[in-house]
């Protein structure tokens, strides 16, 4: 669950964060607390308190005093909009490179990629059901 | 940040060794500390000089901002659990809480009586006559329900199984949590308790080597493993702290954060990267510092 190498309040702003994009964690929905957060990957609160804020700075989540931590509105497409960016930086950039190499064209990329998300497609849904 | 110890050019010698050799440093409320090192370092030096079992041959030592030694005032809001605490001969754990009751302030008995269960301590059975693990689960539990503005649990662990140390460790998040508190922590195992504490200190050879935030120092160190003369070129100009080889692959743990721009020329090349862990940072800055010693007194 926790990863070796990375700070632990990144790593638990994105738990809380993939929660969100998945649907899991609803805006407008009460989100995780610190204390629970610690006790849950049995963390130390400070650093935990980390994550949250860094959480609460972004946008993503307000604090409703006297009640806790709720998912803010418009919370999703934010974090929508930045992982395209971290995509696009950690994939779609070295697969630019390589294509390059290789001298394949966006035409010829876009023919790969919609092949394999047909075969993909049929490997997931075929058999398991 | 309030400070709540200050330690000032601290240095203890025993005859002809140093054991703590002229360190600063500050502890702030509220914090729990990793108090990291080898045998013989010198944490068990410094734990006692904070806590006034043991005198300092030099230096300044300020708990509470006043001096500790014979300081009632001081000493009832610290609480210092040892790995070779001693108890009269006939005492039974009852007699050990009861007294923990009397000194500490803000003792809780509801939390002693929940631990004694948790742990399973025979409470009939002479202190003397209980097994390591035990013993120490009787220490553990002065510890924790003491509820002590500072506390200092030595090596609280020893004898304690795997289960029982989670217990502990657990607890000790819970009851932070709910009443924060000064707590260091010092201990060998070390990833073990590496998410627990907020900041880290390291002593070697009676000195701090490492004095910082636990979560700063995660990815402060990476191994890169690969084709010898890639792994060369890429950790050209890096500070290397270990390094292995088998054949033509060698695996080399530099210092220093990996920027996307690194992992991507990583990538190019071809080479892995694997994490370090808090353990395996503190061994390899310790041994590498050992030899920079070594070297430096061959020379």
């Amino acid at each position: 669950m926790i990863e070796e190498g990375r700070p632990l309040f990144l790593q638990i702003a994105e738990s809380v964060e993939d929660s969100i994009i998945d649907g899991s964690l609803a805006e407008e929905a009460q989100a995780p607390s610190t204390n629970e957060l610690a006790a849950f990957y049995r963390i130390n609160p400070a650093t935990a308190a980390k994550g949250v804020n860094m959480l609460v700075d972004k946008g993503v989540i307000h604090k409703r005093r006297g009640i806790g931590m709720f998912v803010s509105p418009g919370a999703r497409d934010l974090l929508l909009a930045e992982r395209r960016t971290v995509f696009a930086d950690r994939f779609v950039e070295p697969l630019l490179d390589e294509a390059r190499k290789l001298g394949l064209g966006a035409d010829d990329l876009g023919q790969l990629i919609r092949e394999r998300m047909t075969a993909s497609h049929t490997d997931t849904e075929g058999p398991a059901r | 940040m309030t400070s709540v110890i200050e330690v000032e050019h601290l240095t203890k010698r025993y005859r002809d060794t140093i054991a703590v050799d002229d360190i600063t440093f500050a502890i702030e409320k509220d914090v729990i500390y990793g108090l990291l090192g080898r045998n013989g370092a010198g944490k068990t030096s410094v734990m006692s000089i904070l806590t006034a079992q043991n005198f300092a041959t030099s230096g300044d030592v300020r708990v509470f901002g006043e001096d500790p030694y014979e300081n009632g005032r001081v000493l009832s809001r610290v609480c210092f659990v040892r790995e070779s605490q001693k108890y009269p001969d006939d005492a039974k754990p009852p007699h050990a809480f009861a007294t923990a009751r009397l000194f500490f302030p803000n003792w809780s008995q509801e939390l002693c009586d929940r631990l004694v269960a948790e742990f399973e301590l025979p409470m009939r059975t002479r202190i003397k006559k209980l097994s390591r693990g035990q013993l120490s689960a009787v220490g553990v539990i002065i510890g924790l329900a003491s509820r002590a503005e500072i506390t200092f649990f030595d090596e609280p662990y020893l004898g304690l199984d795997a289960v029982a140390r989670q217990l502990f460790y657990d607890r000790l998040v819970e009851d932070y949590t709910a009443h924060p508190r000064t707590v260091i922590l010092s201990s060998h195992l070390i990833d073990e308790v590496a998410n627990l504490i907020e900041r880290v200190l390291v002593i070697d050879h009676g000195r701090i080597i490492m004095d910082e935030e636990t979560d700063a120092v995660r990815d402060r160190a990476a191994t890169i493993v690969g084709d010898t003369a890639a792994v060369d070129a890429f950790v050209a100009g890096r500070e290397v702290i270990h390094r292995e080889s088998l054949g033509h692959v060698s695996s080399v743990t530099v210092i220093g954060t990996l920027s996307p721009d690194d992992r991507r020329r990583l990538g190019e090349a071809g080479l892995e990267v694997a994490p370090v862990s808090l353990q395996q940072l503190i061994v390899r800055t310790t041994q590498h510092t050992d030899t920079a010693r070594t070297e430096g007194a061959a020379r």
